[in-house]
C-alpha cells in the first residue's frame, strides 16, 4: 500500500491527540495546571522545613518538585488515558477509526505518545519551576537515571491506564474509577506528604501499588543525599511488572464499541418481536 | 466477481433471530437499497459486511474477501457511514477530512470531498458548531475521502431538512455514475425509490423481496383510487358500494376510501359514471401510481399474515 509510512502516520495520530488535548481545557487545566498549584501551595505552606530521612536532612521544596513531577507524569498517561479513552470509545470515534484502514494498534499508539508527550511537557515544566523558584538542584550525573525512570514509568502507567479504558463500561464511571484509584495512593506515596512516620500498614499498602515505587524512584534524581547514578532497579523493575500486567489486561480485554450497544439492540429487537407477536 | 455476496447469512443475539438466513448479490457499480422497518435486521446486516460483527452462520464477501477477514488493504476500498457515531468535536471540518483521509492510500483533496458533500462554507468551523445535519455529511464526507469501490450508507439522511436530502441524494447518484457500489439501508422509501437500482425488503430478518423499485411497485400493487365517502353516503355502505363500483375491496380509513385497483380506466370510469348520475362531487378524488411505500407496507402486512412464524 501507498500512503503515508508507519511513523508519520503515528505522529499525525499523536499529533491530532495533542491538539484534542489542547482544545479540552478541563483536561489541560487537571493534568498540567493542577500539579503545578499544588506544587506552589505546598510550597508556600510548608516550603520552610526540613525532612529527615535515614539518609540525611533534605529540604522539603525539594522533596515536593521530584513527587509533583512523577505525578503530573501519572496524570497525564494513566489519568488521561483512562478518561479519554472511555469518552472516545462511548462517543463512537473508537468505532468510526475501526473502520478505516488505519491499523488499530497505530490509532492506540498515537493516543499513547501523546500522552507521553503531554507528561515530558509537564514534568520538565514542573522541574523548571523547581529550579527556578524552589531550589531544586540538577544533578547531571543522576539525569540518566531520571530519563530511564521516567520512561518505565509513562509506559507502566499508560499500560494501567489502558487497562482501567478496557475494564470500566463507561466513560462517567472510567472517570470516577481512575481518580479514585490515584488520588488516595498519591497521599500514601509520598507526593503530598512523607509517609516515612505513618503507620505501617499504610507503607504496606503504598509498597504494593506501582505509584509509590515510581515517585520515590524519580524523587531519588533529584534528592542531595543519594549519590549518582541513582538507579533504583528493583522498584523500576516492579513499576514495569504492573506496566506489563496492565499492557496484558488492556490488550485482551480492549472494546471499540460503547458497552451496552448490543444489549440495547438486544432489547429493542425482542421488543419489536413481542410486539410484532402481539 | 460481484462487489457483494451475501449467502444464508445469519446472526443471531441470544435467541432473538435478528438475520434469518438472507442472500444477495450487488454487483459492481450498482446502487442497492435494504429497505425495512426498525429492526428488520438492515444494520446488522450492514455491520457484518463492514466487518464489525460475525455472522452466526453463512457468507458476508465484499469484493471478494469474507468481511470478517478483512485486512488494511481490503478496508483501503470500502467506506463507511454508520448509523450513529461520533465525530471529534474539538476539530474543524477540513482537519477531521484531512486526517481521517490519512489513513487510505488515495484520499480524496479535502477541498473536493468538502465541495462533494456542499459544506465549503463551514469547513474552517469545529464541529461542535455545526447542526445535526450538518455533522451528518461529514459523515458522509469521511466515508467518501478514501474513494472507496464499495460505500456503505446505514440510513444516511435520517435527521436532514429537504434541501440536505436532495443534495445527498445528488451526491450518491454521482458516486453511482462514477461507477462506485452503493449499499444503502433506510426506511425512507422515497429515498429508495429515488437512488436504488436495486431493492432488497427486509422483514424481521428475512429477504421477503427483492427487485427493481418498478417492478417491487408492479408486483404488489397496480393504480391506487382514493376519495372520501360522500357525505349522504351511510359509511356501513360504503365497503359494499364502492368494492362493486371498483370491483376490488377496499379500505376505509376515517371517511377515505382507498382501493388497489388492476384495470384502472374502467373502475374509474363506473365509480365517476355513478357520482355524476347522483350530481354528486367526490371530495379529494386522486388517481395515482402505487408508491413503493404502497408496495412496502403490502410486503410486510402480507408477511406478518402468511409468514406462520410471529
Amino acid at each position: 500500500m501507498s500512503g503515508l509510512s508507519t511513523g508519520a502516520l503515528i505522529v499525525r495520530q499523536a499529533r491530532y491527540q495533542l491538539l484534542t488535548f489542547w482544545r479540552i481545557p478541563v483536561a489541560l487545566f487537571f493534568t498540567l495546571a493542577l500539579p503545578l498549584i499544588m506544587l506552589v501551595l505546598f510550597n508556600a505552606l510548608f516550603g520552610s522545613s526540613d525532612i529527615d530521612t535515614d539518609e540525611g536532612t533534605w529540604s522539603v521544596r525539594q522533596f515536593y518538585t521530584g513527587g509533583l513531577a512523577a505525578f503530573t507524569a501519572v496524570s497525564a498517561t494513566f489519568t488521561n488515558l483512562a478518561n479519554m479513552v472511555p469518552i472516545r470509545r462511548d462517543e463512537g470515534v473508537l468505532k468510526r477509526w475501526r473502520g478505516t484502514p488505519l491499523p488499530t494498534w497505530m490509532y492506540i499508539a498515537g493516543f499513547v505518545l501523546s500522552a507521553v508527550i503531554i507528561a515530558f511537557i509537564g514534568v520538565v515544566v514542573m522541574l523548571t519551576l523547581g529550579v527556578v523558584a524552589y531550589d531544586l538542584q540538577i544533578e547531571w550525573a543522576k539525569m540518566p537515571a531520571a530519563a530511564v525512570t521516567f520512561l518505565v514509568g509513562v509506559g507502566a502507567f499508560a499500560a494501567l491506564g489502558m487497562a482501567v479504558a478496557a475494564l470500566v463500561s463507561t466513560a462517567s464511571s472510567a472517570s470516577a474509577v481512575a481518580n479514585a484509584i490515584i488520588l488516595p495512593l498519591a497521599f500514601i506515596s509520598n507526593v503530598f506528604i512523607v509517609t516515612d512516620d505513618a503507620p505501617a500498614w499504610i507503607g504496606t499498602i503504598g509498597d504494593i501499588f506501582p505509584l509509590k515505587p515510581f515517585v520515590e524512584s524519580f524523587q531519588d534524581c533529584f534528592n542531595p543525599t543519594v549519590d549518582p547514578p541513582g538507579f533504583n532497579w528493583a522498584q523500576l523493575g516492579y513499576v514495569a511488572l504492573w506496566g506489563i500486567i496492565g499492557g496484558v489486561i488492556a490488550v485482551r480485554r480492549f472494546r471499540w464499541e460503547p458497552s451496552g450497544t448490543s444489549a440495547r439492540g438486544r432489547r429493542a429487537r425482542r421488543r419489536h418481536a413481542d410486539v410484532a407477536a402481539s | 466477481m460481484s462487489a457483494v455476496e451475501v449467502t444464508g447469512l445469519v446472526k443471531h443475539y441470544g435467541d432473538v433471530r435478528a438475520v434469518d438466513g438472507i442472500s444477495f448479490v450487488i454487483e459492481p457499480g450498482e446502487v442497492y437499497a435494504l429497505l425495512g422497518e426498525n429492526g428488520a435486521g438492515k444494520s446488522t446486516t450492514v455491520e457484518i459486511l463492514e466487518g464489525y460483527r460475525t455472522a452466526t452462520a453463512g457468507q458476508a464477501r465484499v469484493l471478494g474477501r469474507d468481511a470478517a477477514a478483512g485486512d488494511r488493504a481490503w478496508r483501503d476500498r470500502i467506506g463507511i457511514v454508520l448509523q450513529t457515531s461520533g465525530i471529534e468535536q474539538e476539530f474543524s471540518v477540513r482537519e477531521l477530512i484531512e486526517l481521517y483521509g490519512s489513513a487510505y492510500s488515495d484520499p480524496r483533496p479535502a477541498d473536493e470531498v468538502i465541495d462533494m458533500v456542499g459544506l465549503t462554507e463551514k469547513a474552517d468551523d469545529r464541529l461542535g458548531s455545526l447542526s445535526g445535519g450538518q455533522q451528518r455529511r461529514v459523515d458522509l464526507g469521511l466515508g467518501i475521502v478514501g474513494r472507496p469501490e464499495v460505500l456503505f450508507l446505514d440510513e444516511p439522511t435520517t435527521g436532514f431538512d429537504p434541501s440536505a436530502r436532495r443534495r445527498s441524494w445528488d451526491l450518491v447518484e454521482q458516486l453511482g455514475e462514477g461507477g462506485t457500489t452503493v449499499l444503502l439501508t433506510t426506511h425512507y422509501l422515497d429515498e429508495a425509490e429515488h437512488l436504488a437500482d436495486r431493492v432488497g425488503v427486509l422483514n424481521k430478518g428475512r429477504l421477503v423481496a427483492e427487485g427493481t423499485p418498478g417492478t417491487l411497485i408492479e408486483q404488489v400493487s397496480g393504480t391506487i383510487v382514493s376519495f372520501n365517502v360522500p357525505a349522504d353516503i351511510d359509511l356501513a355502505d360504503a365497503s359494499t358500494t364502492f368494492g362493486q363500483l371498483l370491483g376490488t375491496e377496499i379500505d376505509l380509513v376515517g371517511r377515505l376510501v382507498e382501493a388497489r385497483v388492476s384495470a384502472p380506466t374502467a373502475a374509474v370510469h363506473r365509480l365517476t359514471s355513478w357520482s355524476l348520475e347522483r350530481g354528486i362531487e367526490l371530495d379529494s378524488f386522486t388517481v395515482r401510481r402505487a408508491s413503493l411505500e404502497d408496495a412496502f407496507l403490502r410486503l410486510v402486512d402480507d408477511d406478518a399474515t402468511d409468514g406462520g412464524e410471529p
